[in-house]
């Protein structure tokens, strides 16, 4: 085995990035790989809470750095899944505890014997954002519908093409398709226009994901959630499956005009 | 020792300036250049200690990568790379799309700017990709781009501006005054267009958009036209 990196970031806070890792690695999990989460946001660390890990923990990514502890220490084993990791950020500490070529010491040790490394970028485009994308085979971008989120990762974008990282895929999380309906909100097919990027996922606004994550069980594991399909399905495309794009309404022409859009690259 | 850093200060010269520190590099291949700048720093950890630092590169033409790997290597020292001065317009580029500045407070030596100034008559930057927020381009004669232009983004032309695709970012034509200077692009919804110190108001995005051209009309006016051929 040798481990695809996967970053996932937007620039602005609060679009999901957090929900968005910990989904993506139990849809994984689900399909049988080997996951490895790493939660980049030193200082200010969250993923352990949103995966239910939070009382696990005792070693974090600093303790690997610094040498206190071996990698092997640092990775708590999920509860449901037992293929799937997460490294924790430390909370007591800040971004500079951490350097890009770190992060790609600590992925080169995670690539032989995983499937995925996932990290989790925080917010913004300084230090801690630098550190993960470091090492990223692949970034995936979260943005919501609204005209400040697109505008964010737009200019991450702008940096990830600078920086000869490659284009990166985007998932636009939260789209309400009554609101879009009613010209309220932006539809999928305006910040595709404007981002001109591949798209690999559009997950519907669904109040189970904000109830998963407060219990620290993914929404993917419910079975009956739109948005927890959504994530399925993104999880599935990562594996490099074709999987159609879902109908998130009855608005068959946009739908289909979405998926004209994202395979137009 | 002692002679490695004689050789280490007559490559690279530091000074102070009024925004942190100038580091001037000299035609010397640029690996040793770095690897000088950064034998200086180790020497002297506390002068540099949290500096901000402009790198004047004179006419090195340097890739994203050789500059991305220098600030990085400076941002683990705690120096942070604000600005690269540079006489190349690869480098500048480069720089630019970096986020870095390429112009600092210090006026460049006359004898450098003479050259630079009679170029930019018919010199035009050509970019074919779409630029995106956060992204300054300044050129000193036309720009070209096929492409977009973001929403965030800005453009700054001392001649033309031609942009084969839409704009909704900022652009500026004829910055240094030219107010003969004109803006011509496939979908001009930007929200704000500038020409010499003339600024237009927003333009309305449209339903169905033509290819318009934006210059100063007879009554002194920043206006937007249709174009037409012939």
């Amino acid at each position: 085995m040798t481990a695809q990196v996967i970053t996932v970031t937007s620039g602005k806070g609060g679009v999901g990035k957090t929900t968005a890792v910990a989904n993506l690695a139990a849809a994984l999990a689900m399909d049988g790989r080997k996951v490895v989460c790493i939660d980049g946001d030193i200082g200010l660390r969250n993923l352990d809470v949103v995966m239910g890990l939070e009382n696990r923990i005792v070693y974090d990514i600093v303790d690997v750095i610094e040498g206190r502890c071996k990698l092997r220490q640092a990775m708590i084993r999920d509860k449901h899944y037992p293929e799937m990791y997460l490294i924790p950020a430390a909370q007591t500490r800040d971004k500079n505890a951490v350097s890009p070529s770190d992060m790609i010491r600590i992925c080169n040790d995670l690539r032989p014997d995983t499937d995925f490394v996932i990290i989790d970028s925080p917010a913004g485009i300084e230090r801690g954002f630098r550190n993960a994308i470091a090492a990223a085979d692949r970034v995936l971008v979260v943005t919501n519908p609204e005209v400040s989120a697109v505008r964010d990762a737009d200019r991450v974008v702008g940096i990830l093409e600078a920086e000869e990282k490659g284009s990166p895929a985007l998932i636009i999380n939260r789209l309400n398709p009554m609101l879009v309906k009613n010209n309220d909100m932006l539809s999928a097919e305006d910040v595709l226009d404007l981002l001109g990027i591949q798209l690999i996922g559009v997950v519907p606004e669904d109040e189970s994901v904000i109830i998963g994550s407060n219990r620290g069980a993914p929404v993917v594991t419910d079975p009956k959630s739109r948005a927890g399909m959504a994530f399925r399905n993104i999880a599935k495309r990562m594996q490099g499956q074709d999987v159609p794009f879902m109908d998130l309404d009855s608005q068959s022409g946009l739908w289909s005009a979405i998926q004209r859009l994202a395979g137009r690259k | 020792m002692n002679n490695f850093m004689e050789q280490a200060e007559t490559l690279v010269q530091i000074k102070g300036i009024r925004d942190g520190l100038l580091a001037t590099f000299s035609d010397a291949p640029w690996e040793e250049q770095w690897t000088a700048l950064l034998s200086q720093i180790s020497e002297r950890p506390s002068f540099f200690q949290g500096a901000r630092l402009a790198l004047d590169v004179g006419t090195q033409a340097l890739k994203v990568n050789d500059l991305v790997e220098l600030r990085d290597l400076l941002s683990e020292r705690n120096v942070s790379l604000w600005a690269v001065v540079s006489e190349s317009p690869l480098t500048e580029q480069t720089a630019q799309l970096l986020g870095l500045a390429t112009r600092i407070s210090k006026p460049r030596p006359e004898e450098q700017r003479q050259p630079v100034e009679t170029v930019a008559e018919d010199t035009a930057l050509f970019i074919t990709k779409t630029i995106r927020s956060g992204t300054r381009i300044e050129f000193p004669g036309h720009v070209v781009i096929v492409g977009d232009v973001n929403p965030g983004a800005e453009i700054v032309a001392e001649g033309n501006i031609i942009v084969w695709g839409r704009v909704r970012g900022m652009v500026h034509a004829g910055s240094k005054g030219d107010r003969s200077a004109y803006i011509c692009a496939l979908d001009l919804s930007a929200n704000q267009l500038r020409i010499a110190d003339e600024v237009s108001a927003t333009l309305k995005p449209q339903k169905d958009p033509q290819p318009e051209v934006a210059s100063i009309n007879g009554e002194g006016r920043l206006q937007a036209d249709i174009w037409r051929a012939g």
